[in-house]
Formats: C-alpha cells, structure tokens, sequence
C-alpha cells in the first residue's frame, strides 16, 4: 500500500535574526558592514516518516520539539528548506482553528469566509451550511458579529467548517483542548466517524493518554529530530518512561 | 502552470467571499453604503474643480469631466497599489495557519479596488449628463485602457506587497511616489502646460500617463483608442505584471518567516 503522507529527508532552517532587520537602510549598513549575519536555527532535522491511509497517527514531543512545524510543513503552511513532503488526498487542517475569521462580521458571513479558505466552493457550502449550524449549536447567534462570540462558540464552528468535508487526512493539533466537556465529546466522536470513514487522522496532543488510546502509531520528536517512530504504545510508553 | 490554473479556480469563492468582506466592512454602518463610491469622487470633484477652475479652466472645455476621469484612474491605481501592498502582512494570521495561494491577498485588494473604481464610473456618467457635454458611443470604449490598467496596477501590486514583507519602508516610502506620480500625472492640469519643457518627453515616460489619455479621448474627445495607445496600454501592464508575478513567485516561500 501506498503511503498517503511521505516526509522525506525534511529540514526546516529558521533564521533567528538576533536583531530583526526589516528596514533597508539597516540592511544596506549591515551589508556593507557585512555583519548581516543570521542565528540558524533548525526546527526539523531530517525527519522522514510514511504514514498510511487509514493511520491515527500521533506526534509526541516537548514543546519546541518541532511538532508543530512537521505538521505545518504537511498542511502545506511551510515549505521545507530541504527535503519533500508527498501528500495524496485532500486536507483539513485544523491546526489554529478559526484563522480566517474575520471578527466583524457575522457568524452566517464567516462559515462562508472559513470554507472559501479551506477551498470549499459555494455551492458545496450552501449545501452544508445547516449542517455546520447543527453541529454547532449555534442557531440563534448566526447573525451576531463575531466578536460579540465567547472563544468556545468561535472554535465550534471552525471545527464544524473544518470537517464537514471528508477529508483523506485531518491534521488536528490540541483541537481536542477546546469548548466544553460535552463539545469536546462531540468532536471526538466526529473525529471516530472520520477515521470509520476512512480518514487519516495526524494528532498532536500533550495528553500522552488521549495519544495512547487514541492512535495507532506514533512518532516521538525531540530537538526537531525523530527519537521514535513505532506503534503508539510502545513510543507513548518510551515516552513517559523519560519524563 | 495547468496545476497553477487549477488552483485558482478552486480559490474563486474565496477571492469573491474577500471581496465581499472588504466592501462589508468598508461600508459597515454607513448609512448610505456604497453610494459613497459613487458620492465620494462627486464631492472631491466639486472641490477641486473649484479650486483649480481658476487656475486652468481657459484651456480645458469640460473641466470637470477631465478633473473627474483623471481622478478616478489615479485613486484607483493608489488604491490598488497600497492596499495590495500591505495585503501579504495583514493576513499573516491567515498565511501562517492554513495554505492559500498567497498572490489571493494582493489580487483581491486590486480587484477591490476595481469594483470601487467602477461605481464611481457612475458618477462620470452623472457628471457627463450634468454638463451637457456630447456622450459619444466611445465611451464604451474605456473599457480597454481600464482593462490594462488592472493588470498594470496588479503588477505593481505584487511587486510592492513582496517587497514590503521584506522592507516595511516600502510601505512609507511608496505614498511619497504615488504622491509625487500625482503631481507628474496631468489629473488636474492640461497637458499643454509641459509645451516646450523637457516635461514633453519624461511625462510621457509615466504609464499612468497613457492610461488617463486614452481614457480621456474615448470620453472626452468621442474617439476609441488608437491602435499606438492600446499597445503602449498592453505593453505596461504586460511589463509590470511580468516583473511583479516574478518576484512575488520567487519570494513567496519565505513570506512565512517574516511575517
């Protein structure tokens, strides 16, 4: 079988401007100074791993370990400084939720706005619109500008917008952490469709329990390069063994 | 390029529903909404044109009408220009968590600009019946430099909304330029006044120059652009959209780690 997500060889340089230079007559002294010099820091090191279609696939690692980073450069966010990333299928990321929004205006024009950036076209959104409504309990508040709306109801409908689709694959970075107890159900259960259905599911979670009962396998980051790669438990016990 | 086509046709909606966004939150509790981009020039006409009617009115027969056409190309190519120059940096929000084709941004900030430019076509149209100046059947024929002036100011556009990622002077720096493109540009006096300078020769030089004119003689003079005025017209924005997709396109990787 194929593998639905391939990260060969994948190293994502950041430069750590010990003073960030963003204005030309800066940039022109230290030029000629010659001391533009740049702090390099790599958040990714060489990462390869395959993940297959039908995966729940974990990330585990402190924070700055790069995690984050891995999952940007799938979602297509990043582009790699070396190396490729190879993704069959369509995407929904639901890394930040909610970026796109736009807090002024309402809550019926911004489910459109949301799907537009995630690539939905119109008439896919008029045909789901009430769908995201349902799921997101929201009926009576659609036409209340968006900054009138508490953090939870605002990542209730990014997560509706986000999986209304059937994506091939689901990036979910500690989208779990949000809303209340029984929201937090409820995605979990859609998330458990999704993967019923087919879907590949790439979960990043401090929770090394939800990780452990969530995933098949897993992959254990440090310092931006892989300590780990195997089935969920084995990594998730090696894991907290260390800490 | 077929993948790249692709791609933005999947995108269409996004760059209709951003559009959209910006005329709703330009607007937002207004009472008279986007009647401004038609009453907004008409109140700016009829400020210069009795400032400057002084000054210049001899030369010119419809003054207001010439005021007015060279006004609203010039507000639409700075409107174009600076907000699609800023267009990159305000959506890092955007650009950082999910993939969208990045060119989206300045695209439709020039696009908004144009719909603007466009109701205030009405109000030229207005003032054309107002004056009782002759309404020639080649004022359809505006449509062609404004054509290319699109693709002109999109060119600019990328050019400026790359470069400002890198070097927030631009940002400073470019309302200098446009100011001082306002006064290179005939707008409000008539190109008679360059007669005998060296002005004759560097004015010509400016595209924006070729833009005004041509729109001017379809609504003014009452005659379609010649074939020398389109293929300047072309050539402009085939120029400034080729220098600015190139850029924007080479450097749009590293937008994400310097916004």
């Amino acid at each position: 079988m194929e593998p639905i997500v391939s990260v060969k060889n994948v190293s994502m340089r950041f430069n750590l401007a010990s003073e960030k230079v963003d204005n030309l007559k800066e940039y022109f002294i230290k030029l000629t100074k010659n001391s533009l010099k740049f702090e390099e820091f790599w958040a990714l090191d060489n990462v390869s791993l395959d993940i297959m279609p039908g995966d729940f696939y974990g990330l585990v690692g402190l924070n700055g370990s790069g995690k984050s980073t891995l999952l940007k450069t799938i979602a297509g966010v990043l582009k790699p400084t070396k190396g490729s990333v190879d993704v069959r299928g369509t995407i929904a990321p639901l890394i930040e939720l909610g970026a796109g929004f736009d807090m002024d205006l309402t809550a019926r024009e911004n489910i459109y706005l949301n799907g537009a950036v995630l690539g939905f076209s119109k008439r896919f959104m008029d045909e789901h619109f009430q769908e995201i409504v349902d799921f997101s309990e929201l009926h009576n508040f659609l036409d209340v500008p968006l900054k009138n709306y508490s953090s939870g109801m605002v990542a209730r409908i990014a997560f509706a917008i986000a999986t209304v689709t059937d994506p091939d694959i689901l990036i979910a970075d500690e989208v779990l952490s949000v809303g209340d107890y029984t929201f937090q159900q409820k995605c979990e259960r859609r998330m458990r469709e999704l993967i019923e259905g087919g879907t590949t599911v790439i979960f990043v979670s401090h929770s090394i329990e939800q990780v452990k009962s969530l995933c098949n396998k897993a992959t254990w980051l440090e310092h931006g390069k892989i300590i780990m790669t195997g089935d969920a438990e084995t990594v998730c016990d090696a894991y907290s063994h260390k800490y | 390029m077929k993948t790249k086509l692709t791609n933005f046709w999947r995108y269409r909606f996004l760059l209709t529903n951003l559009i959209g966004r910006d005329l709703k939150v330009k607007y937002r509790r207004s009472k008279l909404g986007v009647m401004w981009s038609v009453l907004n020039p008409l109140l700016m006409m009829l400020v210069m044109t009795t400032v400057f009617s002084k000054f210049f009115r001899m030369n010119i027969p419809n003054y207001p009408v010439y005021l007015l056409s060279g006004n609203l190309l010039f507000t639409f190519f700075n409107e174009s220009t600076t907000s699609a120059m800023g267009s990159v940096l305000y959506s890092a929000p955007l650009i950082k968590k999910v993939y969208v084709p990045k060119y989206i941004f300045p695209l439709e900030k020039s696009c908004f600009a144009f719909v603007n430019m466009l109701f205030s076509l009405i109000a030229l149209v207005f003032i054309v019946v107002i004056t009782g100046a002759p309404f020639y059947i080649s004022f359809l024929g505006v449509f062609i430099p404004l054509f290319f002036m699109f693709f002109f100011c999109l060119g600019i556009g990328l050019f400026l909304a790359a470069g400002a990622v890198y070097f927030r002077d631009i940002m400073h720096f470019w309302s200098v330029i446009v100011m001082a493109l306002n006064y290179f540009t005939p707008i409000f006096y008539p190109v008679e006044i360059w007669q005998g300078s060296i002005m004759m020769y560097i004015g010509r030089l400016n595209p924006i120059y070729w833009y005004i004119t041509t729109f001017r003689d379809c609504v003014i003079t009452g005659v379609f652009p010649s074939t020398l005025q389109i293929s300047i017209c072309a050539l402009c924005a085939i120029v400034a959209l080729a220098l600015g997709s190139y850029v924007f396109n080479k450097s749009q990787d590293n937008f994400i780690l310097h916004i």
